[in-house]
């Protein structure tokens, strides 16, 4: 029996039902934040979580539970990936790099959403450094598919929906710098948004590709996935790249009615391997729109077979530069060196420490994954002397061509709709041997990062082995407002 | 001192006055305990995101309006990458191809002349931490220093002596601490020195050799000048000079090899993406020429065109300090040029060295105006002021007035008094009065001297004169 047909009346209730049955006393948040810690602990074998918080979740409830004020987001409980800052937390990156080392702060999102009410519950599993699309490159195992154990559950913020999907969280954080959130969310049947760049502080979001990183949510419902990302968007002063643009109410106009909305069904998604039950839940999302009383019209967007080659240059090259920080020096794991000891009594002299070359060599030998390496060297190679040009001067030229695609056919429509992923959840190994394969898997979401416009993905339908399809619906830059409109009346016809 | 065409350039790395870094909220000062000025941001931590520091970015932009150089109004920072255990991020935030200033010039004075030396640009960037190296028990890291705003001022390779380099650093130093933007210290490192040096045969183009590490005034001129014959020296054997760059070893007096051209840094510079690119406003520029003083080389033309002479006007000039008290000194003497020349620089300036360390004034200006006055109008004596002077320069008063009433020093100018002191002289000295009626005017000196004598050098000189011109006939 899949992990997701067990029915957990808490966090099966849509985030008003759960505030209602709060407030009249129906569930106890201290009871229940117990309980979901006992039930990651009985499904450990999802490997969805590589710390519970526990004590500081009982704590913030209790807090909760006595303080007068109507915290916006009482009810949620939030898993958060294992990349995003918490104070006196673990911030491990789903890396031995980091090993032992404890954030000293807490990020932007996750203060904003504390202050709401919002109850951490654990720190999820990733690819290493995010760098992956199904959580098979975490240097601690991966997450499994609460679906179907023998598939993986999308990346890199598969340990997120892993979550949610089996109801240890209502909602969660991912990240995404590819497709991060909404790959992992069609992939567990969960809504997931990567937000407009710049819309949601990266202060204590531990960088990959800056240029392109964005924090992203998870969720069962729309609602409860436009709440948390409310309450986290908005400009930051401790975020240069954090836009200033008003954050309009989200959660409050899902309902608005959808007639007149151009929708736009880019040729170049439909193109390539696309499994047929993936295909056909966009058509049916189409004609559903139409139905609804929107225009669906075929559009281009032509620069779109670029969009990998383009990330895979410049993710990799600000990668390269993003983790020269961890090198066995000031925290994390260090190798090629004797532990310190304390001194020594009889005037014994200790031996020579070696040079510091071979100290940061040794100790990123060691602390890194094979994947992790590999954008390190893709990445330092595309910005060398006498190569920078040829890639990484090319690739930000190409990426203005992608930005401009979409700001061209904005300009014509309100929203995009094309597939999330090509396919459903794929199993365990078989895109590990090629690297190629696997970031392909981004072909869909990639084009939006590197554009910087929102995109969410919806679940949709379900495939013939009952995995979920999700469809991605992508707008002008901040319009998440539309994206989770829209989202939303889907998800009321969706099953 | 070389039969060749030498070319120097020097980059000076500034380090800027602000009160905190130039990416986080950290104070930016000196002598606190190891690592304490540090926070995420500073230390590199994962998640930390820099935050630019607008007063850093003014401070450039004075100093790019100083120069004449071209603000970059759309300028943005990019990322040096390399290893160092002392630059926590594994990289540094600095400005590559839009450095916010680019293409000024400073002229150079000295005994070569004249000369105009041209700047290339100059860049904001943060300032790495400090290791120190033990013998054999590893090095030990402060990131107190690290993320401080630095400057970068690279010039055009347009000096040919290491007199020319050392006036242009000392012109550098004197500009920026104009400007308030940096104290200057060459030695606490707050100014940093590298060299760019080529010598070639005449016509031909050489090899520039980087030295670093010139962390004095006169380091620098002497690193220089070794340089220079060091390549002359291969150049004269017939060799080829190779890049490379050097470490100056002040205790040996000689360089050693850093590294060589082979094992050469790739910084593999690209665009902050942590940063949006930083637009210069017309805002931002007008308060920087709102808040940029007279320039040195302006007011220096200003004190010539007041009746100062050239080269005091340059003593005038070296500090901005200076200027602000002799102006307040020449108020003081009706606007009389050399009387407040003599002033500042004979007795301020003297005592400032003497007592002030050099660093500061032991009289104020105005007690300094005041004595001048005193001096001006007849009051006291020339000697009798420098003794006040002296008087006030040791004991820290500044009420000159009082110490003439203290020691007497008023001269005197009543008439009468004067006329029977000087009848009485002319009674007791028949000979020479007969001797003077007689033609010999030299001797009205001697009588001068008598009356001083009498009076105990208080007898106002004026007046004195007068009334032995009349009593004499
Ligand atoms: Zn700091």
């Amino acid at each position: 029996m899949s992990e997701r047909a067990q029915i957990d009346n808490f966090t099966e209730l849509g985030l008003v039902e759960r505030r209602e049955a709060l407030a009249v006393g129906k569930f106890d948040l201290v009871k229940e934040v117990r309980r979901l810690s006992a039930k990651i602990e009985a499904k450990s074998v999802l490997n969805a979580f590589l710390e519970t918080t526990d004590e500081l979740a009982v704590e913030c409830t209790s807090k909760l539970a006595h303080s007068e004020e109507a915290f916006p987001l009482r009810g949620v409980v939030l898993a958060v990936k294992d990349n995003i800052a918490l104070k006196d937390h673990q911030l491990t990156c789903a890396s031995k790099i980091l090993d032992g080392y404890k954030s000293l702060f807490t990020s932007t999102a996750l203060q904003r959403l504390s202050d709401a009410g919002v109850v951490i519950i654990g720190k999820t599993n990733l690819d290493e450094f995010a760098m992956g699309s199904s959580t098979e490159h975490s240097a601690f195992g991966p997450s499994l598919n609460p679906f179907d154990n023998s598939r993986v559950p999308g990346g890199s913020s598969g340990g997120s929906a892993a979550a949610v999907a089996a109801g240890l969280a209502t909602a969660s954080l991912g990240s995404e710098t590819g497709g991060s959130v909404r790959q992992p969310a069609a992939f567990c049947g969960l809504v997931g948004i990567k937000p407009t760049y710049g819309r949601i502080s990266r202060y204590g979001l531990v960088a990959f590709g800056s240029s392109l990183d964005q924090i992203g949510v998870m969720a069962r419902t729309t609602y409860e996935c436009a709440k948390v990302f409310e309450t986290m968007a908005g400009h930051d002063p401790l975020d240069n790249t954090s836009s200033p643009v008003p954050v309009p109410d989200c959660a409050g106009n899902l309902d608005r009615p959808l007639k007149g909305l151009r929708v736009g069904l880019p040729r170049e998604y439909r193109e390539g391997t696309i499994q047929p039950e993936v295909a056909n839940s966009v058509e049916r999302a189409a004609k559903v729109l139409k139905e609804m009383g929107a225009t669906i019209t075929e559009c281009s967007l032509p620069h779109t077979k670029y969009a990998i080659p383009v990330y895979y240059i410049l993710a990799p090259a600000e990668a390269s530069s993003n983790l020269a920080r961890y090198d066995g020096v000031r925290y994390g794991l260090r190798r090629g060196t004797p532990p310190p000891t304390p001194p020594a009594s009889g005037g014994e002299v200790a031996p020579p420490l070696p040079p510091i070359e071979d100290i940061i060599r040794a100790s990123r030998q060691a602390g890194f994954g094979a994947e992790v390496k590999r954008r390190i060297m893709l990445g330092t190679y595309v910005l060398s002397s006498g190569y920078y040009d040829a890639y990484y001067l090319k690739a930000q030229k190409v990426r203005r061509l992608i930005r401009q695609d979409f700001l061209n056919v904005f300009d014509d429509f309100d929203l995009l709709l094309t597939p999330t992923t090509p396919t459903t959840a794929f199993k365990f190994g078989e895109k590990t041997a090629d690297p190629i394969a696997m970031y392909l898997s981004d072909i869909f979401t990639a084009p939006a990062n590197l554009a910087g416009v929102p995109a969410i993905s919806v679940p949709f339908g379900f495939d013939d082995k009952g995995l979920p399809i999700g469809i991605q619906l992508m707008a002008a830059d901040f319009r998440e407002d539309l994206l989770f409109q829209v989202a939303h009346q889907l998800e009321g016809v969706a099953q | 001192m070389s039969d060749y065409a030498v070319t120097i350039g020097l980059e000076v790395h500034a380090q800027l006055l602000t009160n905190t870094k130039m990416f986080c909220g950290c104070k930016a000062s000196y002598g606190a305990a190891h690592n304490s000025l540090t926070c995420p941001v500073c230390m590199g931590l994962p998640g930390a995101l820099p935050m630019p520091n607008r007063r850093a970015i003014e401070m450039a932009v004075k100093v790019g309006l100083a120069t004449g150089s071209t603000i970059t109004r759309a300028t943005k920072f990019d990322r040096k990458n390399y290893f160092y255990p002392d630059l926590p991020k594994g990289y540094q935030i600095s400005q590559f191809d839009k450095p916010i200033c680019a293409g000024g010039s400073m002229e150079i004075r000295g005994l070569f002349g004249v000369k105009r030396v041209g700047i290339t640009r100059i860049h904001l960037e943060e300032d790495a931490g400090k290791s120190q190296h033990g013998d054999d028990d590893g090095t030990l890291i402060d990131l107190n220093r690290c993320g401080v705003p630095l400057i970068e001022i690279v010039s055009e390779p347009d000096m040919s002596s290491p007199e020319e380099a050392y006036a242009y650093l000392m012109e550098i130093r004197r500009l920026v601490r104009w400007l308030e933007v940096c104290d200057g210290n060459l030695e606490e490192g707050s100014l940093r020195c590298d060299a760019n040096i080529s010598v070639a045969p005449e016509g031909e183009r050489g090899v520039p050799v980087e030295i670093k590490n010139l962390n004095s005034f006169h380091g620098v001129e002497k690193a220089i000048r070794y340089e220079i014959e060091r390549q002359s020296e291969v150049v004269r054997n017939g060799g080829k000079i190779s890049r490379m760059t050097l470490l100056w070893d002040s205790d040996k007096g000689e360089t050693r090899v850093m590294r060589t051209k082979e094992a050469a840094h790739d910084y593999r510079y690209f665009p902050e993406p942590d940063l949006v690119e930083l637009s210069i406003s017309d805002q931002m520029m007008a308060e920087a020429h709102e808040a940029s003083p007279e320039y040195p080389w302006v007011r220096r033309e200003r004190y010539v065109g007041i009746g100062v002479k050239p080269d005091d006007a340059d003593v005038l000039t070296a500090e901005k300090e200076f200027g602000e008290y002799f102006e307040e000194v020449f108020a003081g003497c009706n606007n009389e040029a050399p009387r407040a020349v003599r002033w500042v620089i004979g007795e301020a300036l003297r005592w400032r060295k003497e007592l002030g360390g050099g660093e500061r004034f032991v009289v104020s200006a105005y007690a300094t105006a005041e004595v001048a006055g005193l001096e001006a109008s007849g009051k006291i004596s020339g000697l009798a002021a420098k003794t006040v002077y002296e008087e006030m320069a040791r004991t820290g008063r500044s009420d000159p007035a009082m110490i003439v009433k203290e020691k007497g020093l008023e001269q005197v100018s009543d008439t009468g008094a004067l006329e029977a002191v000087i009848t009485k002289i002319i009674e007791d000295n028949p000979k020479e009065v007969e001797r003077y009626r007689g033609g010999d005017m030299k001797l009205k000196g001697f009588f001068v001297g008598q009356v001083m004598k009498a009076m105990g050098g208080k007898a106002d000189p004026k007046a004195t004169g007068e009334i032995l011109g009349r009593l004499l006939g």
